[in-house]
């Protein structure tokens, strides 16, 4: 696992390993509530345990300017309390009765979940429910969780070199001030910053039932799930539509390299961003090729990328791909790799090169694809063995604008995009320019930071 | 961006999982003992809902019975035996591997050496003769040994970029100085560059053999199936001897406070003295305990004092560490290195005032209630079903246990906690390390200038 992304991308990378599954995937029960909030039951009886998530179609993405880090700090304080449950009583008490919970900000949105025993499914729906429009903000608590997210920002960033160098990234993939370009967790002076005021305006526009999506998944009826949606989260009033930022595609302009040299790094690494369509694109079938791309360039160690730079050439510790391709906005499709020791970042970036322009130009071996689409294929089996995964994938969807259907018909969309697809996506994908190259670096050797 | 994320059981997760994996099911789950001609047993949920099955087994004995100079050996063996078996290269078997979409993972703790494997029901033969070659004959070709050495090498600098790890890794130095416990379980630089093949191909024969074998299996198999699939995968394995000599150990710690200098924003703090072990009659009453202390997540007396009133951290935690043959309660938080030294003491005086008073009747009721009610959850997927049933196993449990857990958890009272607490307990015994540039922290031990 590529240490860069694996920190603040969890959510949409959860959702993108979740996403091999799909028409044949979790065959959800999807309605809708007469306030706009979206309902979606995904019923797993194995168990009589059930796992209920609301996602906001708000996140970090959504923030005015100089703002960073809001969505992420109300995130924090929605465990603070409301009239009827204040003071922490939403956790003390979802933990009086063995439940776990849990929340997530990213780009896209924002994410709360419990999971419960099945009877206790009715408690967590009126707690959640009743946080939507009726949380008391206070300036104590505000002070006190943005020191603690300060501390978060230490521990993912201050304290971790790749995350520092992730950021860059980001910057340097959407210039000017694009809302991908920006911290999920914020930029310390803006963190400082944000006022009781912002936090209210923010949480009254956002958080409403016509911004969010359900999901409850496990041993549940789709009946049951309606029943009690009607009862707690139906009487909530509509707040004013929410407007999204705009999520353009950067203009194309030339590629840029980032470069970090921090004395604590002790393995390198050197990895490539390259825009990509997401799942908001029309082009379903591009969708496709791309995530078949991945799995042949990057899934494994069978993978193109693995045995070349890894075994035969030797060059390599690890090389692989990854596509993400769940956001609202563009996506993006990353190579990377961490060399040897003695191996200069260089020479695993043309490597990793000559076998994406090997692809481009001779396309699969004979049986390569079908093997490829097999496992792929597998994989959709596998998901619906998991509690969540479901609930992740279906809830991520639709926090970002994207359908069931986009969920549900992946078997499809796998099995009948074709070898000539691919190698036009991958040919498409690697003549554009918008593409960051990056370098995690010890420090110089003359900059006298050895430690 | 979550809520909490707790880094510190990155490391420690095999172990917490051990103390804390206890089980239990008040439904109808039915648990089999399955057992096969030559005598092998395994545990076995069957649920047919889904085409997929889900096996989940261990070995006795790993890390820590790793040669001193060659620590990472039982790390690097995990690492390779489905790089290449009987016949099949690393490539090859790889490949049949990814055809089938099969997983087959192994993994070495300080404890156990496990393995973890799952297949669709349609590849089940593929499958189970993949997993025979492994265990029975793993090539340990130069080129994968190479290969992988190289990886694990990696991941170790890696980990030597994180504070937590830099934390941990002198944590249990000190706690269990000259024992297993006390060493990495992938090794250093220096050790894994001294494993050869010769010691590869010994642990493979002398390790992984029947009488040291834990078989937990869930998924879309039957009795029958079942007996067949434990024999053809492992029948080929010698009986080999019982239980390998692993020292029985009391962690080690005096107090001490030592600062490891690095440049880091943050403070990574590390915490622990003895604890307990599995099989101790108080272990439940530690379990709730430690709950009360720092295990639960969001509602413990240190995520509560440290975090919740003060904002001084974003992670902080506690956990049993049970061991075979050693028991350690661990902790840890990150802060500010300027907060560090407040941190510290909130800490100290949190874990004295427990050891002096135990817990109030409220914070009892409210974690048994957790602890008996987050059970359940955890039986989420085949995987995680066959994972519990070898961790039943392993820790004695009997297939009752998930009928008569909820009576066990509910047994423990006031007093148990008091006295546990009082037992294991001890501000003034409690090591702290600091990595970063922690302001106001002194070196030493406790109460010694």
């Amino acid at each position: 696992m590529n240490k860069l992304f694996s920190m603040m991308l969890t959510a949409l990378i959860t959702l993108w390993l979740a996403g091999p599954a799909a028409a044949e995937v979790f065959s959800p029960t999807v309605f809708k509530l007469d306030n706009g909030l979206q309902v979606v039951v995904i019923e797993k009886h194995r168990s009589p345990v059930v796992t209920q998530m609301l996602w906001y179609k708000v996140g970090a993405s959504d923030e005015p300017t100089g703002k960073t880090g809001m969505a992420h700090l109300l995130e924090h304080l929605m465990f603070k309390g409301t009239q009827k449950f204040p003071d922490g009583e939403f956790s003390a008490m979802l933990a009086r009765h063995g439940g776990n919970e849990n929340a997530f900000t990213a780009l896209d949105y924002t994410g709360y979940h419990q999971t419960v025993s099945r009877d206790r499914l009715e408690m967590v729906m009126e707690l959640e429910a009743d946080r939507m429009r009726n949380l008391v903000l206070r300036s104590g608590d505000i002070n006190t969780e943005r020191e603690v997210i300060l501390e978060e920002r230490r521990q993912r960033i201050g304290n971790n070199p790749s995350g520092e160098l992730r950021l860059q990234i980001d910057q340097a993939l959407f210039p000017g001030d694009h809302a991908y370009g920006r911290p999920v967790i914020g930029w310390e002076a803006d963190i400082v910053s944000i006022t009781k005021q912002d936090l209210e305006a923010f949480y009254q526009q956002h958080y409403s039932p016509a911004n969010a999506v359900l999901v409850v998944a496990g041993d549940v009826t789709p009946g049951e799930v309606k029943a009690l949606a009607e009862k707690y989260y139906a009487p909530i009033k509509n707040g004013a539509a929410p407007i999204h930022a705009a999520l353009p595609f950067p203009k194309k302009g030339k590629p840029s390299s980032v470069v970090l040299n921090d004395a604590r790094v002790r393995q390198p690494s050197w990895n490539l961003s390259i825009l990509a369509p997401s799942m908001s694109s029309d082009d379903k079938r591009e969708i496709a090729a791309l995530e078949v791309l991945d799995e042949v360039m990057g899934g494994g160690t069978t993978s193109r990328l693995y045995r070349a730079l890894v075994v035969e050439q030797g060059i390599a510790v690890a090389a692989g791909a990854r596509y993400a391709s769940g956001a609202r906005g563009p996506g993006r499709f990353l190579f990377y790799a961490s060399p040897k020791p003695g191996v200069s970042l260089d020479a695993l970036q043309s490597a990793t090169a000559q076998e994406v322009e090997k692809f481009i130009e001779q396309g699969f071996v004979t049986g390569e694809l079908a093997r490829v689409k097999k496992r792929m294929l597998a994989s959709a089996v596998y998901v619906r063995d998991e509690l969540k995964s479901g609930a992740w994938a279906l809830g991520g969807a639709l926090a970002a604008g994207h359908s069931v259907m986009d969920v549900e018909g992946w078997p499809e969309r796998i099995r009948t995009v074709t070898g000539e697809d691919i190698k036009k996506a991958a040919r498409k994908l690697w003549r554009d320019p918008r593409r960051v190259s990056a370098k995690l670096l010890p420090a110089e050797p003359n900059s006298g930071g050895g430690g | 961006m979550a809520r909490s994320n707790a880094i510190l059981w990155a490391g420690l997760a095999l172990v917490l999982m051990l103390a804390v994996a206890p089980i239990k099911l008040a439904y109808a789950t039915e648990v089999k003992s399955v057992k096969s001609p030559l005598g092998m047993t395994a545990w076995l949920v069957e649920d047919h809902t889904n085409p997929v099955i889900s096996m989940s087994f261990a070995f006795k004995g790993a890390a820590a019975l790793d040669p001193v100079g060659k620590a990472g050996l039982a790390n690097l063996v995990s690492a390779l035996l489905d790089e290449g078996a009987g016949d099949l290269d690393s490539q090859a078997f790889q490949r049949r591997l990814e055809d089938g979409a099969i997983t087959l993972r192994f993994s070495a703790g300080k404890d156990n050496f496990s393995g973890n494997f799952r297949t669709l029901t349609e590849n089940m033969d593929e499958a189970t003769e993949l997993l025979r070659l492994a265990v029975t004959s793993a090539r340990f070709d130069v080129e994968p040994v190479e290969r992988i050495r190289a990886q694990v090498m990696a991941n170790v600098r890696r980990e030597l970029e994180d504070a937590d790890t830099i934390a941990s890794d002198a944590l249990f130095a000190q706690l269990f100085p000259s024992h297993g416990y006390g060493r990495r379980t992938d090794g250093t630089l220096e050790t894994i560059g001294a494993i050869e093949r010769k010691d590869l191909v010994a642990f493979a024969n002398q390790r992984l053999v029947r009488s040291r074998l834990t078989i937990g299996i869930s998924g879309d198999i039957t009795e029958g199936e079942a007996q067949k699939f434990i024999e053809n995968a492992f029948g080929d394995l010698p009986m080999g001897e019982v239980e390998p000599p692993v020292a029985e150990v009391q962690a080690q710690a005096s107090g001490m406070l030592s600062v490891i200098k690095r440049d880091f924003p943050q403070s990574a703090i590390l915490f622990g003295h003895g604890g307990i072990k599995r099989d101790d009659p108080d272990f439940y009453a530690a379990l709730i305990m430690n709950h009360i202390l720092g295990g639960g997540s969001f509602t413990s007396r240190l995520y509560e004092e440290v975090r919740e009133k003060r904002g001084l951290v974003y992670s902080i935690g506690t956990g049993l560490a049970a061991f075979d043959h050693a028991g350690a309660i661990i902790g840890s938080a990150g802060t500010a290195n300027a907060r560090a030294a407040e941190t510290i003491a909130i800490i100290r005086q949190q874990w004295g005032h427990m050891a002096e008073g135990g817990a109030t009747d409220a914070e009892l009721a409210d974690a048994k209630t957790y602890v008996i009610g987050s059970f359940p959850l955890r039986f989420t997927s085949s995987r995680a079903i066959a994972r519990i049933l070898v961790s039943m196993q392993l820790n004695h449990l009997g297939a009752d246990y998930l009928d008569k857990r909820k009576d066990i958890i509910n047994a423990v009272n006031a007093d148990d906690v008091r006295r546990v607490a009082a037992r294991l307990l001890d501000s003034d015994r409690l090591n702290m390390v600091v990595v970063g540039q922690p302001q106001g922290v002194t070196e030493g031990v406790v109460g010694q200038p």
